[in-house]
């Protein structure tokens, strides 16, 4: 309880109501993504280590196979949609500023966007 | 941002210590947790020794015995001595837990005793549990229905509708778990924590309560219940061996399945 307010403890209890409908939906979808990454991750440590043992142009024939494009289109886009979810629950954690709270997960969102829509780009290229 | 720090009278000074005046050999050392709002003082460990030959079996009867013989000063909450009213509840040993509920034997070397963490302390091992009360009322605890019982008659309720709250109602509201999650010591102010979430499934769960919706559309927060992060602490500290992780993990599944 805060020191530098008093009384109507009920009313601050209930502030101003829940989400409704909003407050399962990013639970929903960062249990989702997280299974939709086991797979993906199962596939992309060997496919790495591939990557690592061959050349530079076996690299790039290995991207232009279109199953693994394709593996690498939704690996990048779910890892950071992933981050994202799971960036933001941890501001809401420990950033009690209410301003900065909302700059940072705005921030981490711009920066998840950034960074997936680069990285699919940089697949796109190798493959087209 | 996270406080690292901890304020000026949060940190713990050694207090007084109260030797044992006889030659007994089964003595034991109990350290308690001192802090009074009347004086500037910050808040210190008071050591009293006693004669365990003398003393009742639980942490709580070694605490009366402090209290009625050697420190009267010395302020907690208790009741029933029987871990039914849930008054008695604080950190002992470095798990919150029921002092009446604790037996002495159980705990290796001295004993430690603290107020419940986290919590604004009223005087030594009484915590501000006004937040808390106030959470569980936003709840609504009780049976809310729209249809009358027949007249003269309670409502029914089978066996196995009946089966699906045990686990739930033994509750006492200590609050050892709600005061036990990391998740409540950061957002309190906005997480319900496990006890009250614990309360607002047992009326959830209940056939007889016919404000499902609304209760579920209530908790349905990104703060209110979904600070939850499954960490367990409140189901492995419950004096009562009862399970608020389990009953988090059921309030979620319904969201889920009801969207």
């Amino acid at each position: 309880m805060s020191n530098n307010s008093v009384g109507n403890e009920i009313g601050k209890a209930q502030d101003m109501g829940s989400e409704k409908h909003h407050g399962v939906g990013h639970w929903k979808l960062q249990r989702i993504s997280a299974i939709a990454m086991v797979p993906l991750v199962l596939w992309f440590v060997p496919s790495l280590l591939f990557i690592l043992m061959s050349g530079y142009n076996d690299s790039i024939i290995w991207v232009q196979n279109p199953f693994n494009a394709t593996g690498l289109v939704l690996l990048f886009g779910t890892l950071f949609f992933h981050s994202a979810l799971g960036l933001q629950v941890v501001i809401e954690d420990y950033v009690h500023l209410e301003g900065l709270k909302i700059i940072s997960i705005i921030l981490i969102k711009l920066l998840a966007i950034l960074l997936g829509v680069l990285s699919i780009l940089c697949v796109l290229k190798l493959f087209l | 941002m996270a406080e690292f720090a901890l304020p000026r009278h949060s940190k713990v000074v050694k207090g007084i210590d109260y030797p044992l005046d006889s030659d007994s050999e089964n003595t034991r050392k109990v350290n308690v947790y001192r802090w009074s709002p009347d004086d500037d003082e910050n808040p210190r460990i008071d050591s009293y020794t006693i004669d365990l030959d003398e003393c009742g079996p639980m942490v709580l009867d070694a605490l009366i015995k402090i209290k009625q013989e050697i420190d009267s000063s010395i302020t907690f909450r208790r009741s029933c001595r029987e871990g039914i009213c849930g008054s008695c509840s604080m950190n002992i040993d470095g798990t919150n837990t029921l002092a009446c509920l604790k037996s002495i034997d159980d705990v290796k070397g001295d004993i430690n005793i603290y107020p419940l963490p986290h919590m604004e302390v009223v005087k030594d091992l009484v915590p501000d549990l006004s937040q808390a009360y106030a959470q569980l009322t936003s709840v609504k605890p009780w049976l809310q229905t729209d249809s009358s019982p027949e007249k003269g008659k309670s409502r029914k309720q089978s066996p196995q509708e009946r089966e699906k709250i045990d686990g739930l109602w033994e509750c006492v509201l200590c609050f050892s778990c709600t005061t036990s999650c990391p998740s409540y010591w950061w957002n309190g102010d906005k997480y319900l924590g496990p006890a009250v979430l614990l309360q607002a499934y047992r009326w959830i769960a209940d056939s007889r309560d016919e404000n499902t919706d609304e209760r579920l559309d209530a908790l349905e927060d990104s703060f209110k219940l979904y600070r939850c992060h499954t960490i367990m602490n409140c189901t492995k500290t419950c004096p009562k061996g009862l399970n608020p992780a389990k009953a988090i993990g059921e309030i979620k599944k319904l969201q889920i399945e009801r969207q």
